[in-house]
């Protein structure tokens, strides 16, 4: 492993997002808990990041904040050069259905809707149903090879088949990145290793993808892996290949 | 845009789906508010309706002097073997002679009176009136013809639909003669079935055409006279109380409508000043009209009230069901925002989904109420084949009439509760922090 390269400076648009010093404290009643306390850090287009690190280290913190699900107390968190920090909650919206895809733990797929219909439901949010709507989810379910069941129901779906419509979902408005929390703890090794060469060809065709993940096994097939302890980074390498 | 609203329409379907049976049993508060507003007010427009009619069968432009029988006065006059009351041939002359602008006035005489003829009977009611009479009532002649001048003081007769089936069930009653107390009367004419009219001068009764017969009111009162015996019964044999009227009824027609309501103030004031007692009723059938109208608009006022109520407490079930919903699908709502989904998204579809709802309970309702006809005939029906006699005369001449009002009102109340009640749960879906509803459950 070696430390990830910082030296030749990037153009602005090579950059996926920049996170500068984030901070996220949390105030309970009489408490206040830090749950990230200073993360620095710059993902260009076309990384393939694991997140690791023990529980309660600020993992899905720092995603949600990334997924623009939630506001950082301080610091900044640049997105296309805009900064995202400070916005309003129709904005973080719009910019959550437009830039981003998320791939859940427990898949969240709508019950009362079937796969076509599921992988569709983004574009409704962006105005985008058109013609080429139904073809372009039909793609993408023959993508992640579930071409053959896309009238189905999720419950009539297993487990690695729901995640496997959960990122057709989540390619379905060509986001900048793809945010993954553990993804892949609720799948069995067979599934999980379907899902990561999901990702990993996704990634070959260009897609930016931040994973957090508990397994070292998978953090390996991440292109760089980052550790958290306590809200801080820890380390930042990159895996070799 | 179009295409979106119907995509929100369908996904609001497909949720309510996910629950059927609360679904359904939500938009039963709406179903049953809906119906009922639109099955009330036909019932109640079907009784004014008819209520209406029947006074327009009275003549818009007619003041009706009818006789009363007083109030029991004094001991001495309830003791009195013969009672004398009611309008006379005076007061008939001194309308005709004093009252302007009317157009001409009607004397007539009625009693109840026993037709004969060998061996069958018919209860009638014998009518004294003149050649006027016919157009009057809108009776119309089914054969033979109806009084004219020249029977003035002749003893002929018309019979009426009933009362001739029941002197002459088989046979043609024109020529022939029967017995009218204790004298022959020729058969002139019969008059067509003539359906009853509405209820005046302070009786209860509907006038029933059907078992009258007419002879002219100078062969009346020279013939059968003023004076007519009741018997009655009680202690040992029979007890005869007569009464003395003279006149029974003085239609009084108006040659201007707007003249009608000061006509009959005249003619009160008229009568007034030669009637110690309150022995006759001015009727203004315009008048009944009018309040006709004012009990209508009553009935109809307190009907939307009720809905409204009903529709109300539909509305409050609406929005405990969706509130539920919400807490349910909390999970949902997280996915959705982090999909992209903006605040007033969520409250669309969530509101969409409430008005689908009560639009749906609100459409089945409003089909319901416009069946009310035929379920109402058929109800009917069925009442009547197991227990002829069980209903009254009221509800087998109320034909219900649907107001369109009704439909588009209680369509409207629906949809309004479904926007009114739906707010709420919606907004609080909306206002759900992503982050806590994608880690719900
Ligand atoms: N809504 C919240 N209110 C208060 N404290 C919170 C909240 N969310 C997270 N925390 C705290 O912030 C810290 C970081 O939590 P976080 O969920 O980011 O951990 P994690 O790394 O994702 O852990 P895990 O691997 O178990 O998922 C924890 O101490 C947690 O208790
Ligand atoms: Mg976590």
């Amino acid at each position: 492993m070696i430390r990830a390269q910082q030296s030749d400076q990037p153009k602005a648009e090579q950059f996926a997002f920049r996170v500068q010093d984030l901070r996220r404290t949390y105030f309970m009643k009489g408490e206040t808990v830090h749950a990230l306390r200073g993360v620095t850090f710059d993902v260009l287009v076309g990384e393939y990041i694991a997140i690791m690190g023990p529980s309660g280290s600020g993992k899905s913190t720092l995603l949600n904040v990334l997924g623009c699900l939630d506001r950082p107390t301080s610091g900044s968190y640049l997105l296309a050069g805009d900064d995202v920090a400070k916005i309003n909650d129709y904005q973080l919206s719009r910019i959550r259905g437009r830039r981003i895809g998320f791939v859940f733990q427990s898949y969240n797929l709508l019950q009362q809707l079937n796969v076509l219909e599921n992988i569709k439901v983004p574009l409704q949010y962006q105005g985008l149903i058109g013609k080429d709507a139904n073809a372009k989810c039909r793609e993408l379910a023959e993508l992640v090879g579930l071409g053959s069941r896309i009238y189905h129901r999720p419950t009539e779906l297993s487990g690695g088949q729901q995640q496997r419509v959960a990122i057709a979902r989540s390619l379905v408005n060509d986001p900048y990145f793809i945010l993954a929390d553990e993804a892949t703890g609720n799948l069995d090794s067979k599934t999980t290793d379907e899902v990561l060469e999901l990702f990993e060809s996704l990634n070959a065709s260009g897609k930016t993808i931040v994973m957090i993940t508990h397994e070292d096994e998978v953090a390996a097939r991440a292109k760089r892996v980052i550790r958290l302890r306590d809200g801080v980074i820890e380390s930042d390498e990159r895996n070799e290949k | 845009m179009i295409a979106q609203f119907f995509q929100i329409v369908d996904l609001g379907i497909k949720s309510l789906l996910v629950q059927k049976m609360r679904a359904g049993l939500a938009a039963l508060g709406i179903f049953i508010g809906t119906s009922t507003v639109i099955w009330l007010v036909a019932m109640g427009e079907g009784v004014s309706y008819r209520a209406q009619q029947q006074i327009l069968e009275l003549g818009a432009r007619n003041v009706i002097v009818r006789t009363k029988e007083p109030n029991a006065g004094s001991d001495e006059e309830a003791n009195s073997r013969v009672k004398a009351y009611g309008l006379l041939r005076a007061d008939f002359r001194r309308i005709v002679e004093n009252i302007p602008n009317i157009s001409r006035a009607i004397p007539m005489r009625e009693l109840k009176f026993e037709l004969r003829l060998d061996d069958r009977t018919a209860d009638t009611k014998l009518v004294g009136c003149t050649e006027d009479y016919l157009e009057l009532n809108r009776l119309e002649i089914a054969r033979g013809r109806w009084l004219s001048t020249r029977d003035r003081g002749e003893k002929v007769i018309v019979l009426a639909n009933d009362t001739a089936k029941r002197l002459f069930p088989y046979e043609n009653p024109i020529g022939r003669t029967i017995w009218v107390g204790s004298e022959f009367y020729t058969v002139i004419g019969q008059t067509k079935d003539r359906t009853a009219s509405a209820a005046i001068g302070g009786s209860l009764d509907s006038r029933d055409y059907n078992l009258d017969a007419y002879i002219p009111i100078k062969t009346l009162r020279q013939r059968v006279g003023d004076l007519v015996m009741k018997r009655v019964g009680g202690g040992q044999g029979w007890n005869f109380v007569g009464e003395d009227v003279e006149l029974s009824q003085i239609t009084v027609e108006v040659e201007d409508i707007e003249d009608v309501d000061e006509t009959a103030q005249i003619i009160e004031t008229l009568l007034k000043k030669y009637h110690e007692k309150e022995d006759y009723a001015v009727v203004v059938p315009r008048e009944l009209l009018r309040q006709a109208e004012r009990t209508r608009t009553m009935f109809n006022v307190l009907l939307v009230v009720i809905a409204g109520i009903s529709l109300l407490v539909g509305g409050i079930g609406i929005m405990n069901i969706m509130l539920a919903t919400v807490t349910e699908r909390t999970r949902e709502i997280g996915v959705r925002r982090a999909l992209g989904a903006t605040r007033s998204d969520i409250i669309g579809q969530f509101l969409i989904e409430t008005v689908v709802l009560t639009a749906s309970g609100g459409l089945a309702g409003v089909l319901f109420g416009l069946s009310v006809g035929p379920i109402f005939r058929f109800a009917k029906k069925m009442v009547t084949t197991f227990s002829p006699d069980s209903l009254p005369p009221i509800v087998h001449e109320l034909e219900p009439r649907i107001a369109l009002w009704s439909v588009l009102l209680s369509l409207g109340i629906s949809l309004g509760v479904g926007v009114l009640f739906g707010v709420y749960p919606a907004r609080k879906a909306a206002y759900l922090d992503p982050i806590e509803a994608l880690r719900h459950e």
